[in-house]
């Protein structure tokens, strides 16, 4: 059998099969691929997932189909004809141009797809730092507003809300700065409405992950840690720790829920009533906090006077730039 | 050793004077005299420990003592490397006496003993990292038996997290040198034609001090453990207890191992190649056992310095990686991954040598695109220098940079295809010999696919909003490290041990071990993608009860995986001693260099040091050129093919 035989046969097969695969996923698999589309920045990331799998079919499929045909075809016990060696079985020069070619064209549009995705959708849902670059419209805004305690929210206005996620061993409270700076277990968020997370630690590094809302952003102490989503359904999600964070750190979830404007806005009024007394006592918002001083990520305060907690003037005015 | 006059084994005996430590017999130095140095060296550390620093306030508070832990195991793997003879040669140097010239034991204790005959460290190694790779498994069947139930607790989540950390360091100590150590040490050397590595002494001490490395790291659990995972982070790590001092002395220590080694590699390939085995004659193994060492060389350093932060972190209270003192815990972040991406690429690369090597033997057929695969190595070993914050893509930590890293974490994967190239290109129109080795150079084809595939979505920066730190990740990197680099170890294991120990392995029961080994292996790990993007984290005891299915099935997997080891370590005892069967100098029709010497293989390796005439991939060609000269008449002729399966 000569050349051409082998690689059309193979070619063949592995048109047809990636088609086909191709389509099965995007259409039976593709749309519920995790994280599902709870919110905006779910919805691109599963796009972006299923584009990476559809490249994926051809090459996984290209390289299966050369490793069974070559098993099937060239075994030693069916006995074909001898290999010829020299220098004809040593290079190709077409093979290896177009090897690096495809491959090196196929990187580059992923690396270029994949910043597109994550600029325009503002990280993508990750954890962009204290200084956020790709933050949507009115995010700068409305944070630097909650940190001067002079933010509002309320349903139909379209501002975007700050939500403050403080981890510590081992468990999540939330803080709403624009609703005097309540702090609660509780993850209560309007829908059709971008959230802004601002994430830190009190202790160890932790990750909070609210998996349906496509959120991902590592808790460090001392460290506000901004990340957005854009809510559009309303529903149940989890919340779990993602990084490892000690004896407890399976045990680090609850759930958080999404809600219409109307109904978070009755929540969140209420709680900040009932628990007024308790914010009183908390320490002034702040986007971080330092440790207390008995210990936590290893602290160790000798004399005692240390302030536990800073104030929004020695580290909160500064964040974020704009 | 290597100033000895050409003897055969017997006349090195008659030696002129044997200094006491090399004598035959108990008394001279050996493993039970370095297991004595160490627990003397622990002792007294632990006692200066706690006499220099037991009065301090904060140890006194704290009622634990990290100095003394320290020192104890400090002053322990000084008081090994004592015992073991490691340190008569520069004592006596820094005396200015003339230091006794090794000379080898030739029995079976010289296994036990601080050989610089490269051929014994070689084997030394295979011991050592399957004790090591035993141990690890261990603990994994216990990790898969916590997970076999959400609710019901085979562990307390305190054992559960010690169990995972101390499963995920062993195995990546252990893998670091799987192959570098057994067959880098025992095939380098023959594959380029020396007789010795360039540093002889410094290739046993990178052995001995693995072993000490080892006990350090295990000394961890006694000490109770430590809560961090393999990735040791800041502040968790200072937060922990004395189980913590032993991981982060025990990486400084398996450090000095992989820098000794790196760098006694790279210069005996760059400097102890026969005549004529220029660059482009090199085998491939060979290149990416260079590019390995250039990365052992380069990248351990990190890890070492990062190491020894965290230790003066605990014992000296600085504040390296406390942030409310002025340190910063991204700091260790960076300097782990800095460090660790070079790591994992030093977990892969020998696995593409390997194969490299068995793909021609076995398919009677050149090395396809030699050049571009040899290239890909380099390649691969410098961009892994790049990419290293594609670990911290969720950490918020230079967010504005993510698409850098991005790029250049994708663009590795380009010479990583480079393999594929060279891999294909040789099964092309070939006649394959379905042998062990080449089953499991098969199956790294295979498996690797799939962990390279799924790096690249790692990769993606949306992508990895979902998948970063979870099973998804865990499973990328089985697929790599165990089902590329362990795969290819064990295809390197039963192609070239016949070489080592003149014993041919059992073939049926390496069939066995083969097919349980690839099956169980996929139906163990595949699982994890799922169960990962289903929303599972890393390192917890307790899950979602809805993925109690997938994980039972993944745990009954592992079992049964567990259990192919187990048919291995079979096969290695029946081939061995129960029933063995002498391997011919050449059973598989290489023609490697390392395959035209006599088995077992002499102890200068070659009569005369051969003249390279090619490289070693002439096959099935019909005026093929002789690989080597290796003096007197006999001049290698390259096989020409022939069928069958080469072992009778
Ligand atoms: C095509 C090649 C590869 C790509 C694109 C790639 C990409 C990645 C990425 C992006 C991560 C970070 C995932 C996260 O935590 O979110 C990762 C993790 C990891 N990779 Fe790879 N990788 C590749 C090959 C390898 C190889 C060859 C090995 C080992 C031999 C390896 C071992 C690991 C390990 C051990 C981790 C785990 C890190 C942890 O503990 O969190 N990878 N890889
Ligand atoms: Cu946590
Ligand atoms: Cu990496």
């Amino acid at each position: 059998m000569n050349e051409t035989h082998h690689l059309r046969r193979m070619t063949t097969i592995w048109i047809v099969l990636s088609i086909a695969a191709d389509l099965l996923f995007w259409f039976l698999v593709g749309p519920h691929i995790p994280p599902g589309r709870m919110t905006d920045m779910a919805s691109s990331n599963q796009f972006d997932f299923n584009i990476l799998f559809v490249i994926a079919i051809p090459v996984l499929i290209g390289v299966w189909i050369y490793l069974a045909y070559a098993i099937a075809v060239w075994s030693a016990k069916r006995g074909g004809p001898e290999p010829v060696g020299g220098e004809a079985a040593r290079n190709n020069r077409t093979a290896q141009v177009a090897w690096i070619t495809i491959t090196s064209v196929v990187v580059i549009f992923l690396a270029g797809f994949g910043t597109v995705e994550l600029v325009v959708n503002h990280g993508s849902g990750g954890g962009e730092g204290p200084n956020p670059v790709w933050s949507p419209a009115g995010a700068i805004k409305a944070e630097t507003a909650a940190l001067a305690g002079t933010g509002t929210w309320s349903p139909n206005s379209n501002q975007v809300l700050p939500v403050q996620v403080i981890a510590q061993q081992w468990k999540f409270t939330y803080r709403y700065p624009t609703f005097g700076g309540f702090e609660t277990p509780q993850l209560i968020l309007p829908v059709n409405t971008t959230i802004a997370f601002n994430v830190t630690s009190l202790d160890v590094i932790h990750s909070f992950w609210a998996y349906q809302l496509s959120v991902k952003a590592d808790a460090n102490p001392q460290v506000n840690d901004v990340a957005y989503t854009t809510t559009n359904q309303t529903g149940p999600f989890t919340v779990r720790c993602s990084e490892l964070c000690g004896i407890w750190h399976g045990s680090m979830y609850n759930y958080g829920r999404v809600v219409s404007q109307q109904k978070f806005m009755q929540w969140a009024q209420a709680t900040e009533a009932a628990n007024a007394a308790n914010t009183k006592d908390l320490p002034p918002f702040a986007w971080t906090y330092v440790p207390d001083a008995n210990g936590a990520a290893g602290g160790y305060y000798p004399d005692g006077t240390v302030t536990p907690y800073s104030t929004v003037e020695t580290y909160g005015a500064k964040q974020p730039a704009s | 050793m290597t100033e000895r006059p050409l003897a055969t084994a017997g006349e090195a005996s008659t030696a002129p004077r044997v200094p006491w430590t090399q004598r035959q017999g108990w008394l001279s130095q050996h493993l039970g005299t370095a297991i004595i140095g160490g627990i003397l060296g622990y002792t007294f550390g632990h006692w200066l420990g706690n006499a220099i620093s037991s009065n301090y306030q904060y140890i006194v508070n704290s009622g634990q003592n990290a100095i003394a832990d320290a020192l104890a195991l400090i002053f322990g793997v000084v008081g090994w490397l004592l015992g073991i003879g490691a340190l008569n040669y520069p004592l006596a140097k820094l005396a200015g006496r003339q230091p006794e010239k090794e000379v080898e034991v030739n029995d079976w204790s010289k296994y036990f003993r601080y050989s610089t005959n490269h051929k014994t460290v070689g084997l030394q190694y295979v011991v050592g990292v399957l004790l090591f790779m035993f141990t690890g498994g261990l603990l994994a069947m216990a990790i898969r038996t916590e997970l076999l139930n959400p609710t019901t607790h085979y562990f307390s989540a305190d054992t559960y997290i010690k169990i995972v950390s101390e499963h995920g360091t062993i195995m990546m100590m252990m893998a670091t040198s799987i192959v570098v150590g057994p067959l880098g040490n025992y095939l380098v050397p023959l594959m380029i034609g020396s007789r010795r590595m360039a540093f002889p002494r410094i290739e046993a001490f990178s052995f001995w001090i693995f072993v000490a490395g080892y006990m350090v790291i295990f000394s961890a659990l006694p000490y109770g453990g430590f809560p961090t995972g393999w990735t040791g982070y800041a502040p968790l790590q200072t937060q922990a207890g004395p189980g913590m001092v032993s991981y982060l002395f025990g990486f400084a220590v398996i450090g000095m191992g992989m820098m000794a080694a790196g760098f006694n590699i790279a210069v005996t390939i760059i400097n102890y190649r026969a005549p004529g085995m220029t660059w482009s004659r090199v085998p491939i193994f060979v290149w990416s056992i260079l590019a390995t060492a250039a990365l052992l060389t380069l990248a351990t350093p990190t890890l070492f310095a990062a190491g020894l932060f965290g230790l003066l972190d605990k014992t000296a209270q600085t504040a390296f990686y406390v942030t409310e003192h002025g340190g910063s815990s991204y700091l260790w972040e960076n300097l782990f991954w800095f460090f660790g991406h070079p790591e994992v690429y030093i977990m892969a690369l020998p696995g593409f040598g390997i194969v490299g090597e068995i793909l021609p033997v076995f398919t009677r057929k050149p090395l396809f695109a030699y050049k571009v695969g040899a290239a890909g190595m380099i390649g691969v070993s410098l961009l892994s220098f790049f990419v290293w914050q594609h670990h911290l893509f969720q950490s918020g930590i230079n967010p504005d940079m993510r698409p850098l890293f991005m790029l250049t974490t994708e663009l590795i994967s380009i010479p990583t295809g480079f393999i594929y190239l060279v891999g294909m290109g040789t099964l092309y129109k070939s006649k394959i010999r379905f042998e062990i080795p080449m089953l499991f150079a098969m199956a790294l084809y295979f498996n690797f696919l799939i962990g390279g595939v799924t790096g690249v979505f790692l990769s993606d920066v949306p992508v990895n909003v979902t998948v970063h730190g979870g099973f998804f990740v865990l499973s990328h990197f089985h697929y790599t490290i165990m089902g590329g680099l362990l795969f290819a170890f064990m295809g390197g294991l039963y192609y070239w041990l016949p070489k080592m120990t003149g014993r041919m392995m059992n073939k049926k029961i390496g069939l066995l071990h083969f097919w349980t080994m690839f099956i169980f292996f996929n139906l163990t790990f595949f699982p994890m993608f799922i169960i990962g993007l289903l929303g599972q984290p890393r390192r917890v005891f307790t899950y979602a009860k809805n993925l109690q299915g997938l994980n039972d099935f993944s745990s009954i997997s592992a079992f049964l995986l567990g259990f192919s080891f187990l048919i291995f370590f079979f096969n290695l005892v029946w081939s061995l001693y129960i029933s063995p069967q002498k391997a011919p100098a050449n059973p598989w029709d290489s023609l490697g260099l390392e395959w035209q010497t006599a088995t077992p293989v002499p102890p200068h390796n070659f009569e005369r040091i051969p003249v390279i005439l090619t490289d070693p991939y002439h096959y099935s060609e019909a005026s093929a050129p002789a690989v080597a000269d290796l003096g007197g008449d006999e001049r290698v002729p390259a096989v020409s093919s022939h069928d069958g399966s080469g072992v009778a």
